[in-house]
Formats: C-alpha cells, structure tokens, sequence
C-alpha cells in the first residue's frame, strides 16, 4: 500500500470523489477484480461456518475457555507461513506471470498503542474487520453501524495522524 | 454431505482454509492479504478531505474492495445455503456469565439481546456497537493491520512487527473482555 503521490492525479481523483461515483473503473477493466471476488466468497463462507465470527466466540476466546480460535488462527498461520515460504524458495510467480513480493513490516510504536486499542473493540464488538462485512452479509443489519463506526475511527485516525506518537 | 456442510466446522478444516487465502491472493495477483485496508480505501474513496493519509490513488487497491465484498457475499450465502440447524453450542461457564447480563438468544452469530437496532439506542447498545466499532477502525490503522493483515499475512512472512502487534491485540482483548466488558454489559 503505497502512497501516490501524484498531485495532478489526485486532484483529478478527488474531484471525482465528492460525488462518490468512480465512472473511470470500466476502463480499467474492472472484472479483472472479480477474482478477489469469488476469493472473499470463499472465504467469507468459512469465516461463518466455523462461527470466527461469532461474538460468543471471541467471548470464549478472551476468556480461555474454548481451543477453537486459538486453533484457527494457529493452523491459519503455519499453513500461510509454509505457502509463502514456498512460493519464496521456489520463486513463484503470479498466474499472470508477475513476479511475487511481499512488503515488510517496519515496526513503529503504532503497533502497540493501536494493537492495544484495537483489541479492545475486537473485544467489544466481537469482530475484526473481516467478519464485520460477513455479519451484516448473515443479516445483522444493525453491524452497518458498526462498520461505519470503524470507518469514521479509520478516518479520524488519518486525520490525527502527524499528532500521534508513532 | 449437505447435512455435514450445514454442521459448525471444525478449527482444523477453517483455520488451514482461511492460511490458503494468503497464497491465493499472493498468485492472482501478489496482492498481500489484508482486509482493514479496505476501511482506509473507503475512507480515500468517499471522504479523503485533503488528508494526505487518504490521498493515493485507491482504485490500484480496488481488488480489496471486491475481496471485501465478497465476505459479504459469503456471508448473505451462507445464512440461505448452509445455515446451521442448531443453536450455537458455547461453554457452559460463557453461558453463565452472560445470562447474568440477560443475553440468552444463540441462535445468532451476534447476540441479539444486547446487539439489534432498539438496542443501538440504549448506552450498553451504543458503546458496543458503535464505540467499539470506532476502536476497531482506529486501533487497526494506528497498528497498521488486523488480524488479517498482522496476525495471518504478517506472521505467515515472519514480520516481527506483526507479532508484536498480534500480541497487543491479544493485551487488548483480554483486558475488555475480563476487566471492562463487565462493567459496559451491566449498564
């Protein structure tokens, strides 16, 4: 996720945001994206079959009582570590013959203040990002507002950013 | 098979599951998993107010708008498709502690006791849903990541920072769900 910089771009950019309408995503062949589509489908039916989003679950979770998060996130990783250090090890590219490459992670005091504050919500709301957008897809209607919440606290911190400690 | 689909899955079958989601977003297209980007592209998309945090150019990351589309579609699928028969089956000593704050209804993956839109209007409804919400949104941008982003893309690439974060999110948790949670669900 890197910053563009480009001023004349993004003046264009904005202009185009006021009204929120994106007409130009045609040209740039926008159904390239349904890949990542059917990908969150997938995924998101996981995520409500083995009950990850499931505010009891978090409950348990945080309580110590249950080995079934601890288990998803755990297996969750070892399979993603084996993947990316094979896909590293035998320099796998993209199915469009791109080459792989991940960013790395810089430490910044950031990761602990806002890990901190995060995991409370998480606590809270008995969601991350992630299964927000599949609780309100299960008909939890009123987690919109949730997500909204969490979109305007994105928002603030963008705003409040320079001020930070970081 | 049907029948079994429709069963809660175990953690084994999900949790390797959702570690492919890394590799498979690493070879459509060597985009890094991650899904609290999308709360930060919506933010450049609808409102950037010359922030230079929301000034970039989102629609590159557009494909994660899709992705989280696509949670929410899997979701909506679910609930019509598979839906589990059966209330959820949660410890006994959770379900204990809970029914003393009147939440009682497992038929949802949310409790709707205490989380639905007459509830929102009541303070315990909107510190949960709301602030709690906001803190979700801030806390993963100033860390940078979720648990998507930190604990499963961060973690699998062996980031050091990812860990560090993954374990404040843990501090976290423990600490509302043991320490305040209590106190907001008594209100």
């Amino acid at each position: 996720m890197q910053q563009h910089r480009d001023t004349e771009k993004d003046l264009q950019l904005r202009k185009m945001d006021a009204s929120c309408v994106n007409e130009s995503r045609l040209e740039h062949k926008w159904y390239h994206n349904l890949k990542y589509l059917i990908i969150g489908v997938l995924f998101g039916i996981v995520f409500v079959k083995s009950e990850v989003i499931s505010w009891f679950r978090i409950q348990e979770m945080f309580r110590l009582q249950s080995f079934h998060m601890y288990g998803i996130i755990g297996s969750a990783v070892v399979t993603g570590m084996i993947a990316v250090w094979l896909i590293k090890k035998f320099n796998v590219k993209t199915i469009n013959g791109d080459p792989i490459d991940i960013a790395p992670k810089k430490f910044n005091k950031g990761q602990i203040y806002g890990g901190l504050i995060f995991g409370l919500g998480w606590a809270m709301t008995g969601a991350c990002p992630g299964p927000l957008f599949a609780q309100i897809g299960t008909g939890a209607t009123v987690i919109v507002i949730t997500l909204l919440s969490a979109i305007a606290g994105t928002w603030v911190y963008g705003f409040f950013r320079e001020k930070l400690p970081h | 098979m049907i029948e079994l689909l429709k069963q809660p899955w175990p953690w084994y079958i999900a949790g390797p599951l959702i570690g492919l989601t890394v590799p498979a977003l690493l070879l459509m297209g060597n985009k890094s998993f991650g899904i609290s980007s999308s709360l930060r592209h919506i933010c450049a998309w609808c409102m950037p107010a010359n922030i230079p945090f929301f000034k970039y150019d989102w629609k590159k990351e557009a494909w994660n708008l899709f992705f989280v589309f696509g949670i929410f579609l899997g979701g909506f699928i679910t609930t019509y498709v598979l839906p589990n028969p059966s209330p959820m089956e949660v410890d006994p000593r959770l379900v204990h502690e809970l029914a003393a704050y009147g939440i009682t209804d497992y038929n949802h993956l949310i409790p709707e006791d205490i989380m639905n839109w007459q509830a929102l209007l009541t303070l315990k409804g909107f510190i949960l849903m709301a602030v709690g919400g906001f803190l979700v949104g801030f806390g993963t941008r100033y860390a940078g990541g979720c648990t998507s982003g930190h604990a499963i893309m961060g973690l699998s690439n062996l980031q050091w920072p990812s860990l560090i974060a993954t374990i404040c999110f843990m501090i976290g948790g423990f600490m509302m769900a043991n320490l305040i949670l209590p106190f907001i669900l008594s209100l």
